[in-house]
């Protein structure tokens, strides 16, 4: 279905992504291409219509088609070296069908109207081609027409428009930053990305949205040669649903921590944090190593995010919970009898964990999705139960629903939607706390920060995770930095052993921006918002080795 | 269908070099058909078809790089792809780390090629599809499964008289099943160039028995076990380890060939010394590309995109009775230290001996036998350390005979340490394009249990 190129990243951190590689979608194109408009709308009304006709006339009881146009750019430095930029467009139409009961799916680059319409008549031949081996009729919630719409990501910068130039420099002074305090090795990189859809359905919508993300992250080498020791640290960066102006690193959206620490809500200051992540990872070098055991955890927004992600995100997908994804990402625990009994402590009573589309600045927000439903925001866990899922039109009657909640998504015009991760976020405490007033509560504990290592089983019981900087809390105090830490734990004993929140003072979002699932594989990006939180009597391992 | 011949692939390089007006030039011409169909539940829930074929261009002024692609193929397309590679360029930045395009390579034939994968249409898939739920829905187990198929070709060009030109037809396919009760899941994949090897209804057969044999699972200690490693299982560990053979990295001092205080252990004996492994490109069983890189027109792995690298690929011993032999090079790294510098492999071929899987459990008094690893992440970089679990049929081993099914485990385990912990190695077979052995390792260690099923 795919032909996707990766980008090979030597020597890049091995928290920072999925794997060594970074997908790129359709063709390098120059920056002139990247800032072109494409079609007009009242164009690509003019070809939805073509293809909604087509397939209605070859026998279609549902059709949807996407029009989009999918920018990347993408910059990849190491020391004080440009490794390479790479933009990238993928334009083209994806028309997807229910006839005869079941799904077809067709694509195309060629978006000249009768190959759309050729295009439609092959996703209606898939359909029925299929059919004659289908037992369950897919059953579509019902979603009515929103007419013509149109949708932005608001930005104050388009990071399309700004100098390549400006781009570097700023890379430039991090890795020079980083080399300055300690570094031996660091890259760094910029991922842009700018989805132009257009979305049309048999429902009467035709919706125009214009999506823009942004992460730019780094990890920095500290190595000790005598010692034949090496030590990394990624950036404690998010990627955001916003424009350049995420790298302004306002004062404002800095918040102190103890030691020095120093987070980031909503503005980055990339240079500020490289200086201090060379700093620690030469730290981390003599950094005394884990005592295995139980300790109490205090997890920073940049760390416990992506144990969200893992334990709560993608357990609660609907499709999953049925089996669709039994094949690869897997099944869930959180089957529909432990939904339906109403009393399934997922939780401790604080866990109060949300699904939306809406929260401003974040990876998951849109007016609307993959298939024209509008962005909303639902409970996943209320005071510790779980009441609820993330589902798409054609899964929402399994839970006795009648319309969808808006979590169908497509990384690309040539692949299929399916149910993809909302936003899901942990509710900050309402009592106030800060960080420090967390830690002084700890007797015997660890003060996780950053991404690091992650491991889930494929029905998200059993986990292990680390992070990018370990500190030991003693007797209420942060007493020095740790090394080798990693915790596991099962989802259900580790959300009941939540046992303090901060406030929404400390609330900020963690993101996810290669997010991995379906065969044949598509990415996805989503944030996950919560305070710094603590968890008691987690069983802490040693991870380090001798070889 | 976009499966140009040598000769067709060969005019349209060689009218795009034709256009350059750059220092250097190199095209790299792609063109592939692919097809899938995916189920679950027992009814097909996707399936698709996708024709493409494109074109990138690298033009290079000095040691400045630009990269365009396109997928359209008039005169004027092509001329307008070359000018924009090099309007690129020339507002590129200087790479430091620029290494010139090489000359005329002599590259082997492969034979990744077969007919019968060329051929398959949606139908086949259908069938395929069929031939695997069928089965299952009889015996009131569930199957989820994926095929994929894809025939196509590759062709590299340069302004310095490099052509290169590969054929290449592959599928995959993979299918877990599970028991009504959801206590019990197998799972099976397969991996072929030609599609005529692959029954999907002999994997389903395999993944069934495998769900039937692991309901009502117990729950052992976690500890250190003897493992009886499928292939399946032992190829995805011993891959990141072959991924991780970068002489850079090794000579910078990060990665777990740096040696202490200096230098790098290539000559050292690092694994028990029956291990060898190599990489041959023309491996009837697992042949490979001819040529590094060329993967592409998004990024490729060289700087400004195109994917030329076009170094030939070579028969390369990367371990030899336990010594690191080789490590694997850029071209800039190979440039800098003035050596020839081996291509990282694509694919490798671990010996083992004749011992069946079956011979292996037969020898064993007591171990686990894993059919699959899964959410293989690295822990440690510096040891190699990785941590995942096993999935889809884990069964205690007594006495030679598998004695009942056990719960998953969760390991943190080098694959350094595994292979200093060798007990026997069976027969190699092909797994995910690679051809690995069963292995038994002894002191394998589960550090947690996981009630996942």
């Amino acid at each position: 279905m795919r032909r996707r190129d990766f980008i090979q990243l030597s020597g890049l951190g091995m928290s920072a992504l999925v794997g060594s590689s970074v997908p790129v979608l359709g063709n390098t194109v120059s920056l002139h291409q990247l800032l072109e408009p494409r079609a007009d709308t009242a164009q690509k009304k003019k070809l939805a219509d073509v293809a909604l006709n087509a397939a209605k006339s070859k026998g279609a009881t549902y059709a949807d088609v996407r029009i989009g146009r999918y920018l990347q750019q993408f910059v990849f430095t190491r020391e004080m070296k440009v490794q390479n930029i790479t933009n990238a467009e993928s334009y083209g139409v994806g028309i997807r069908v229910i006839a005869n009961g079941t799904w077809g799916f067709s694509a195309t680059s060629d978006v000249r109207p009768e190959a759309i319409a050729k295009c439609a008549e092959t996703a209606v031949a898939i359909a029925k081609a299929n059919a004659r081996i289908q037992k369950e009729p897919v059953d579509l919630a019902p979603q009515k027409g929103v007419g013509e719409v149109a949708w932005k990501t608001p930005l104050k910068k388009n990071a399309f428009e700004i100098p390549v130039q400006e781009k570097i420099d700023l890379l430039m002074k991090v890795n020079g930053e980083a080399m300055k305090n300690g570094a031996g090795f660091v890259t760094s990189n910029l991922f842009f990305i700018n989805e132009q859809k257009y979305f049309a359905s048999t429902d009467g919508s035709y919706i125009d949205q214009d999506i823009h993300r942004i992460w730019p992250t780094f990890t920095v080498t500290a190595v000790d040669r005598q010692a034949g020791k090496f030590k990394t640290r990624d950036a404690l960066s998010s990627p955001m649903g916003m424009g350049y102006e995420y790298l302004d690193g306002l004062a404002g959206d800095k918040i102190p921590g103890p030691n020095g620490l120093i987070s980031y809500r909503n503005s980055y200051d990339m240079v500020e944090d490289a200086t201090v992540a060379a700093k620690q990872a030469k730290e981390k070098l003599s950094a005394k190593s884990i005592q295995p055991g139980k300790y109490d955890l205090v997890l920073d927004p940049n760390h416990l995010g992506l144990t969200i992600h893992e334990s709560v995100g993608h357990a609660t997908e609907l499709d999953r919970v049925l089996g669709y994804e039994a094949n690869y990402a897997g099944t869930s625990f959180a089957t529909l009898d432990k939904w339906k009994s109403k009393n399934f402590n997922y939780g401790s009573k604080l866990v109060n964990i949300v699904a939306d589309k809406t929260q401003p600045l974040t990876l998951g927000t849109v007016a609307y999705d993959d298939e024209g439903v509008p962005g909303k925001e639902w409970d996943l866990i209320k005071d510790g139960i779980l009441v609820n899922y993330q589902a798409t039109r054609d899964q929402v009657k399994i839970l006795g629903g009648t319309e969808s909640n808006g979590c169908s998504y497509a990384d690309n015009w040539d692949s299929i939607q399916f149910q993809r991760m909302p936003n899901v976020s942990l509710k900050p405490s309402t009592e106030k706390r800060s960080v420090s007033d967390m830690i002084k509560g700890v007797d015997k504990g660890i003060y996780i920060l950053g991404r690091g290592s992650y491991s889930i089983d494929q029905q998200r019981y059993n986990f292990q995770f680390g992070g990018q900087v370990y500190y030991e809390i003693k007797n209420g105090q942060i007493v020095g930095m740790l090394d080798d830490v990693a915790y596991q734990s099962n989802t259900q004993e580790f959300w009941n052993s939540c046992a303090q929140l901060c406030d929404k003072d400390d609330y900020r979002t963690f993101g996810s921006f290669f997010d991995g699932k379906g065969q044949p594989s598509q990415i996805s990006a989503v944030s996950h918002g919560c305070p710094t939180t603590r968890f008691n009597g987690v069983n802490v391992i040693n991870t380090g080795r001798k070889i | 269908m976009a499966i140009l011949t040598k000769d067709e692939a060969k005019k349209i390089v060689d009218k795009v070099l034709g256009y350059s007006k750059a220092d250097e030039m190199s095209v790299t011409l792609n063109g592939n058909r692919t097809g899938n169909i995916r189920y679950a539940r027992n009814n097909v829930s996707t399936s698709g078809e996708t024709d493409n074929m494109s074109l990138a261009v690298t033009a290079v002024f000095g040691k400045k790089v630009g990269s365009a692609t396109i997928n359209e193929f008039d005169d004027a397309s092509l001329e307008k792809t070359v000018r924009r590679a090099e309007e690129t360029a020339r507002l590129a930045p200087e790479n430091p780390e620029y290494v010139p395009m090489l000359g005329p390579q002599k590259y082997i034939e492969t034979g990744a090629y077969a007919e019968s994968t060329a051929k398959i249409n949606p139908e086949f898939r259908a069938q395929a599809a069929f031939d695997s739920i069928d089965p299952c829905s009889k015996k009131n187990l569930t199957a989820a499964g994926y095929m994929e198929d894809s025939a196509g070709f590759t062709a590299i060009a340069n302004s310095k008289g490099l052509f290169g030109y590969n054929p290449v037809t592959s599928v995959e396919f993979s299918v877990t099943t599970r028991t009504a009760d959801g206590t019990g899941s197998g799972y099976a994949s397969r991996d072929y160039n030609d599609v005529s090897k692959l029954s999907t209804k002999e994997a389903t057969e395999v993944a069934m028995n495998k769900a039937l044999a692991s309901t009502n699972a117990k729950a052992l200690e976690p500890g250190k076990y003897t493992v009886i490693l499928e292939p399946t299982a032992a190829g995805d560990l011993i891959g990141l380890m072959m991924n991780s053979l970068d002489a850079r990295n090794a000579e910078e001092g990060r990665s777990f060939l740096s040696r202490k205080g200096g230098g790098t252990r290539l000559g050292e004996k690092f694994f028990d010394e029956r291990i060898t492994i190599y990489s041959d490109p023309a491996n009837a069983e697992i042949p490979g590309s001819p040529f590094a890189g060329g993967g592409g027109g998004g990024g490729g792995g060289r700087f400004g995109g195109g994917g030329v690298d076009g170094r030939p690929q070579e028969k390369t011993l990367w371990v030899e009775n336990g010594i690191i032999k080789n490590m694997s090079y850029s071209q800039f790294w190979a440039q800098k230290s003035g050596v020839k510098g081996t291509p990282p492999a694509r694919g490798f071929i671990m010996q083992g001996g004749n011992q069946s899987l079956l011979d292996l459990i037969k020898s064993t008094q007591k171990g686990i036998l894993v059919t699959r690893f899964w959410y293989i992440r690295a822990v440690d970089p510096q040891t190699l350390l990785y941590t995942g679990l096993t999935r889809d049929g884990t069964f205690l081993i007594e006495n030679g005979q598998i004695k009942y099914p056990v719960k998953n485990f969760r390991f943190n385990e080098s694959p350094v340490i595994m292979l200093n912990n060798v007990e026997a190695l069976g027969k190699p077979v092909r797994s995910g394009g690679v051809l690995i052995p069963p292995m038994k390792i002894r002191d394998f260690t589960f550090s947690s249990l996981s009630d996942a099923v």
